[in-house]
């Protein structure tokens, strides 16, 4: 598990991982409804990582705590 | 010289790669690289933000230089302890030449070090007792500090000291902020992972200090941050933004103090110039305080007007002709510097290797005066500043990162540049090697370089260097007057 933060807005998400100061475009969320948010998320540099799904954030960006299922590299 | 093909400076790494062993060369080629504008993601052509081979000279710094030395060194009105032994603090004292407004050793303490001066039994016995009597001692003697910070050494994280409870309790004893900072030396791969750690500390122990409470606001109030006012840059540029309308409430941290910082969750826009030191507090401010912020770049006219228009693009009608007065105003001054130098420096070519934005923001500044960039490269870029760079490097030209010191000395005697600008590490080989160079960390003690008026005083060092008569007049002191390597004399 690590920290990340997800930026930007509906349509054109942006992952931050901190840690390794990794900045890219999200290319899918698996749901990305008002009441049920996050799952399996794609990046653009072909990594995966999976947040808990939830309610839509309110507001972004927001810290979330994400699995890493496969990273780029 | 022309400009190197593609095929060429391909060819030159390879040919530079050549001297090392199969495991270091293998390392190494993965952050060299040429330009390919149509590149999207740089980590496709160029690996950052890796361990240095151990083995080769390297010009990194260390994350408590990132922390002590960046970040939090220049806020003016707190006393920063170089926790651990002497040397760390001292030999960088001062160099960095973040100016400052105030009288040094009462109300300001910029340019003078403190340290807790470790020594053997500390490091056997902790240092923790020291820590504490030496807040007390500063309390006693420098009254009008505004708040503490301990820089931890890398001796702190080794002997595994408690700074932080030390740090809460003397926060309550002497009734200010004391911020312990874990900022030692040997974590990460360079000074990138300290200014990280310093925002993070900034983000825990400066900024929650004033929520809830009152702020008079304007609707126009900005916060500068990472700029570090080197040789007066911050000033250069906070009276451009003062003079379209904007209400600088904050500045960080060059010319900084914390009550600056404690504000800063209150502007509407945070303005992001060094975006390598100071990216995570901003991106922490958005989530938290809901302040978006932009980078910007203040090097060289054309950059400058861009700038300030995006940067007034984000207010009302009122500072976006705000922008555009301050603009015209400068206009035909920045023209008058242009006729004067660009007919002398027209054309020629510059490589640069630097640290945090400048391997990128200074490209454009170098395009006003007719000049091109062929070479660029980061001490501790990251990925996403490589992304930024590519677009703004012309095609075919050299991208290094974490270059060595042999690699770069290599490159220079191949491109041939007109001019390099790098660190103080480097300066005095390319020198007596007979190129023109200038320092562009602390803009070899002349500056600022920001700002419309920067780029005048910018542009007259560039000339002054490049144009200066005594290059052709040196050979190498390891050369022969014919050019041909000197007989090692006998010590
Ligand atoms: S690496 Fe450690 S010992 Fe060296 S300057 Fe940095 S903090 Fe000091």
């Amino acid at each position: 598990m690590a920290n990340i933060m997800i930026q930007g807005s509906k349509g054109a998400y942006v992952f931050y991982l901190p840690k390794r100061d990794l900045e890219d475009a999200i290319v899918s969320m698996e749901f990305d409804t008002p009441e049920k948010w996050g799952g399996e998320i794609k990046l653009n540099n072909g990594g995966t990582y999976y947040i808990e799904p939830q309610t839509a954030p309110a507001r972004l960006p927001i810290s979330l705590r994400a699995k890493r299922l496969d990273a780029a590299e | 010289m022309t400009a190197l093909t593609r095929e060429e400076t391909e060819a030159l790494i390879q040919e530079v790669l050549e001297v090392y062993p199969e495991k270091a060369k293998k390392d190494r080629e993965k952050h060299l690289a040429v330009n390919d504008q149509s590149i999207e993601q740089s980590k496709k052509c160029i690996t950052s933000n890796r361990k240095s081979l151990p083995g080769v000279m390297t010009i990194r710094g260390c994350a408590y230089a990132g922390s002590k030395g960046v970040v939090w060194g220049p806020i003016k009105d707190m006393i920063h302890i170089s926790h651990g032994p002497v040397g760390c603090g001292q030999y960088s004292r001062a160099g960095r030449r973040n100016y400052y407004v105030g009288t040094t050793g009462v109300n300001t303490f910029g340019t003078m070090n403190f340290t807790s001066d470790f020594q053997e039994k500390d490091i056997v016995f902790g240092g923790d007792k020291k820590l504490a009597k030496l807040i007390g001692e500063i309390e006693q003697l420098f009254p009008l500090n505004k708040g503490i910070s301990v820089q931890s050494e890398c001796q702190i994280g080794l002997i595994g000291d408690d700074i932080e409870a030390v740090s809460k309790k003397a926060a309550k004893e002497i009734d200010k902020p004391v911020v312990p900072v874990r900022c030692e030396g040997f974590r990460g791969v360079s000074q990138s992972l300290g200014h990280h750690i310093a925002n993070d500390a900034i983000r825990d122990w400066v900024l929650p200090r004033r929520d809830g409470k009152a702020f008079e606001g304007t609707p126009y109030d900005v916060a500068v941050i990472g700029d570090y006012n080197i040789g007066g840059d911050a000033w250069s540029s906070r009276i451009l933004l003062e003079e379209m309308g904007l209400r600088v409430v904050a500045q960080w941290s060059g010319d900084g103090t914390i009550a600056e910082m404690e504000k800063t969750p209150y502007v509407k826009v945070n303005l992001i110039h060094c975006y390598r030191s100071m990216n995570y507090i901003a991106r922490h401010m958005e989530e938290k305080y809901s302040i978006p912020w932009m980078e910007y770049n203040f090097f060289g006219p054309t950059k400058v007007a861009e700038s300030l228009r995006a940067i007034a693009a984000l207010f009302d009608d009122k500072i976006k002709e705000g922008a555009e007065r301050v603009i015209a105003k400068y206009q035909p001054l920045m023209q008058a510097v242009i006729d004067k130098y660009k007919p002398r420096l027209q054309g020629k070519r510059v490589m640069l290797y630097v640290g945090g934005l400048r391997p990128r923001h200074v490209i454009g500044a170098y395009e006003d005066l007719g000049m091109e960039v062929v070479g660029t490269g980061y001490e501790f870029g990251h990925n996403d500043d490589y992304d930024r760079t590519i677009k703004d490097m012309g095609n075919a030209t050299l991208l290094y990162d974490d270059v060595t010191g042999f690699e770069f000395e290599e490159f220079v005697k191949k491109v041939k540049p007109d001019l390099v600008g790098s660190g103080i590490k480097e300066k005095f080989i390319f020198q007596k090697m007979g190129v023109p160079f200038r320092q562009m960390h602390s803009w070899d003690y002349s500056g600022p370089y920001h700002g419309y008026d920067g780029f005048a005083i910018f542009a007259r060092d560039m000339d002054m260097t490049l144009n200066n008569p005594c290059w052709s007049k040196i050979t190498a002191p390891w050369l022969n007057k014919d050019g041909s390597l000197a007989e090692k004399k006998a010590a």
